[in-house]
């Protein structure tokens, strides 16, 4: 199938995503790039489980965490995740209005998580749990903040392909490019399961 | 949507290219001027060292010739290197019309080129990094000016071109395969650059977290590796080790590539073990990144952890083994012609074995504590990677030059440069073991007289010479080939095996007119055995999808560049923090153009086409 092809629901294959061969490489391509990410935050994970007693006179981790507005935060990612997969959902039924929807929900359930992960930041670093504090601070800010920093990312980057395919609606050339973008939300949520297990709840039983 | 490729500028052109076979001579370019910087780095360092008590480079300023030379050869000069041979072959050996994804490609290499030229600023900004190439924590936090800032950073930014490049050849060569090309139809280098790209995808990530560690304690307050705030150096050691390891077998593994295709060819024989060949590839790079803290045997680690590390190591020897029979088996009964490529090939058996032997002589945890940081480790790894990437990387630019550039290189100063080059390395090298075995430690600018090292020391510095030799002959071969050269035809060497010696020399823009149908290993060698004057097609003539060129990639890597200078001086300056936000909203908005204006390429016509290729058979 060709990229610039016009087409009706009926027309519209199965799996978009894959139906060109750019399509096909950039599925490939992508995923292979979160294996890439997964060794990156495996070391980020790594490095922060061999410095998180290394408060260096600072707060510990379970007088400092605010779980129940971490769990709120948790809740608004796992939840945005959800969405995007009805977002994809309609992308391949070909319904792009629907999609459109689900895609903004996301976006700002994202956002949500992120007003929230900065109001946390603030807070810690109001009781002395400031980045060049320790040892276990420089780790937790490098690991919860690249975090974030990919979502800031994915949310700069849905947000513009939402906007840039607003008038035109789907077809092959762009089809491959919500989807990869969905794949990367996804990876992010899966991040932060491992973030919330290991950062938050490992450090309030010590 | 098809347009006709307008004519530009040449410069204009290698700025903007996403053609592989371009991208191929930009690394060519830009590998080999870094060889020639690290090639002069090592020359300062033999001199310094060819008499005691010289004082041709004291202290800091030897320290920091001697990092740059590691870190020079490493990144700047044997990775593009790979990346030119990977470039200008491998798609056009799985008979593709190009790689995955061209504006990835020509990202990698702005990124590469962007992160060296900002790594060799230095010189000329205060001065190198000096923390050696491996750059521990406990000396590089101490390290004043800002020599390992310029490490870090450009380190960085080259290091995203990699990994770019290894996603890019993984994708190409699971995806772009031409019909009848199965995996255990792929040229042993195309499989050679397919392991070397997934070891490339999982190495990379760890040096760049380790990095950016880094970057945060010296730039930005951090407390990673500062043991008074609860840090940990051995922490750096570690990630610059789960990425250095491998590293080695990112560089060595393509050098391996290269050669089964030197030894099949020139032996007129098809390479023994195949499959073996293949498995032993994969194995290597499997445990290549099992094995990283044998080089932290003196560490502390404790000796079961040294045991575990010590065997998987010696492990390794097993696979290696398998391919150096097979190499010498492909030559048993061959019809062997000892061409430049050929010699090196020959001559990397007993190099690179011996450099192999002192890897498991290292591998011993004991004995190791005796070797550690002393000449004796210096020889062993300039042997096999001298020995082995280097041999391998003469040896492909003299095999496949034809084939980039349309030209064969002569004969006799090939010839010339590799008896200088071989004789000057084991002359370099050698004597190296027995210094270090005598108690020379590594990384120290003199020496005492009445030691014994003087003999030794000046050996090893005639060596130098003699392959700074061989490569002035090698420049001078190149520039009298470009003028006036032999011009070569598609099958330059007349034995060609694999599919890049069916398109012409140099290959038209999309390499196959029509894309072939490979109907087994060594796919042009069964053609020419049936009697057949080229490829078998697998589709009909018809128009080509090519990729628009774009200045893109060019502006992402600048942005990075110049947010590197900024993030560099914002301690000092009140200017450093805008320049570095300047130079990222540079390569984000680069990137966002790129995100939103469409990209559908052009289309080459039939007719165009059947008019190239008339000219090519007449």
């Amino acid at each position: 199938m060709h990229a610039e092809e016009k087409l009706t629901a009926e027309t519209f294959p199965a799996a978009p995503e894959k139906a060109t061969l750019e399509g096909k490489n950039k599925f490939l391509g992508f995923w292979l790039f979160l294996g890439g990410e997964t060794v990156l935050f495996a070391s980020l994970f790594a490095t922060y489980l061999a410095l998180r007693d290394k408060t260096a006179g600072g707060p510990p981790a379970h007088e400092l965490f605010r779980m129940p507005l971490v769990f709120v935060a948790t809740m608004l990612l796992l939840t945005s995740s959800l969405t995007s997969v009805y977002a994809i959902y309609h992308m391949k039924n070909f319904d792009f209005k629907k999609m459109q929807l689900w895609f903004a929900i996301t976006v700002l359930l994202g956002a949500g998580f992120l007003g929230l992960e900065i109001f946390e930041f603030n807070e810690y670093v109001h009781e002395g749990h400031v980045f060049t504090k320790s040892a276990f601070a420089s780790s937790f800010y490098t690991l919860v903040g690249t975090h974030g920093g990919h979502v800031a990312f994915g949310l700069l980057w849905i947000l513009t392909l939402m906007i840039r395919n607003a008038k035109r609606g789907l077809n092959l050339y762009n089809a491959p490019k919500f989807y990869v973008a969905s794949l990367y939300w996804h990876f992010i949520d899966v991040v932060w399961v491992f973030i919330f297990t290991v950062v938050y709840l490992m450090g309030m039983v010590g | 949507m098809s347009t006709v490729a307008r004519k530009k500028s040449v410069i204009w052109d290698y700025l903007t290219t996403v053609d592989h076979k371009k991208i191929a001579i930009l690394y060519l370019i830009a590998g080999g001027f870094f060889f020639l910087v690290g090639g002069l780095e090592a020359l300062f360092i033999r001199i310094q060292l060819a008499k005691p008590n010289n004082d041709f480079l004291v202290g800091g300023l030897y320290n920091q010739v001697l990092t740059m030379h590691g870190t020079t050869m490493i990144f700047l000069a044997a990775m593009p290197l790979i990346f030119a041979m990977m470039n200008a072959v491998v798609p056009i050996q799985i008979g593709a019309r190009d790689v995955a994804f061209p504006f990835l490609n020509a990202l990698g290499f702005w990124l590469f080129f962007f992160g060296g030229v900002f790594l060799n600023c230095s010189w000329f900004l205060g001065g190198a990094p000096d923390a050696g190439w491996t750059s521990y924590a406990s000396l590089s936090l101490e390290s004043p000016g800002h020599g390992i800032d310029f490490y870090v950073l450009g380190l960085q930014i080259s290091g995203f071109g990699t990994l770019m490049g290894g996603i890019n050849f993984l994708v190409t060569i699971i995806n772009m395969r031409a019909p009848g090309m199965t995996y255990m139809r792929m040229p042993m280098f195309t499989w050679a650059s397919f392991v070397t790209s997934a070891l490339i995808l999982f190495a990379f990530p760890p040096l760049t977290v380790g990095l950016v560690f880094m970057m945060m304690d010296r730039l930005f307050g951090g407390n990673f590796f500062h043991p008074a705030q609860g840090g940990n150096t051995i922490i750096w050691e570690h990630l610059f080790w789960i990425f250095g390891h491998p590293e080695v077998y990112i560089l060595v593994l393509p050098a391996f590539g290269i050669f089964s295709e030197i030894f099949a060819t020139f032996s007129k024989k098809r390479l023994f073990g195949y499959s073996s060949m293949v498995f032993a590839t994969v194995l290597i790079g499997f445990l290549g990144f099992m094995v990283w803290a044998h080089h932290m045997f003196t560490t502390g680690m404790g000796p079961i952890a040294n045991a575990i590390f010590a065997v998987a190591t010696m492990a390794i020897a097993v696979p290696t083994g398998i391919k150096i029979f097979n190499w010498l088996f492909t030559m048993w009964g061959g019809n062997i012609r000892f061409t430049t490529p050929m010699l090196y090939a020959v001559a990397f058996i007993p190099s690179f074995v011996m450099g192999g032997v002192t890897g498991v002589m290292n591998a011993a945890a004991a004995a190791d504590y005796q070797y550690h940081d002393s000449y004796f480790v210096v020889a062993h790894f300039h042997y096999v990677i001298v020995g082995g990437v280097v041999f391998a990387l003469l040896a492909g630019v003299h095999y496949w030059w034809p084939k980039m550039f349309g030209k064969m290189l002569n004969e006799a100063l090939g010839k010339t440069t590799f008896w200088l080059f071989l004789i000057g390395f084991h002359l370099t090298f050698f004597i190296q073991h027995f210094l270090g075995l005598m108690g020379m430690p590594r990384r120290v600018f003199t020496y005492l007289p009445g030691q014994g090292f003087e003999t030794g020391n000046l050996i090893s510095t005639v060596g130098a010479f003699f392959m700074a030799a061989a490569t002035i002959i090698l420049l001078v071969n190149v520039i009298i080939t470009t003028a006036k050269g032999k011009k070569a035809e598609a099958d330059a060497w007349g034995v060609g095996r694999t599919l890049e010696w069916a398109v012409a020399s140099p290959p038209p823009e999309y390499n196959f007119a029509q894309t072939p149908l490979v109907r087994g290993l060594d796919a042009l060698w069964i053609e020419k055995m049936e009697g057949k004057k080229g490829l078998t097609p697998a589709e009909p003539l018809g128009d080509i999808h090519m990729p628009n060129s774009s200045i893109l990639p060019f502006v992402i890597s600048l942005g990075l560049f110049i947010a590197a200078f900024g993030f560099m001086y914002h301690n000092q300056h009140s200017w450093g923090l805008f320049v570095g936000i300047g130079g990222l909203l540079i390569t984000l908005g680069s990137m966002f153009l790129r995100s939103v204006i469409d990209d559908h390429g052009f289309h080459i016509h039939k007719e165009e086409i059947m008019e190239a290729e008339k000219g090519v058979k007449a």
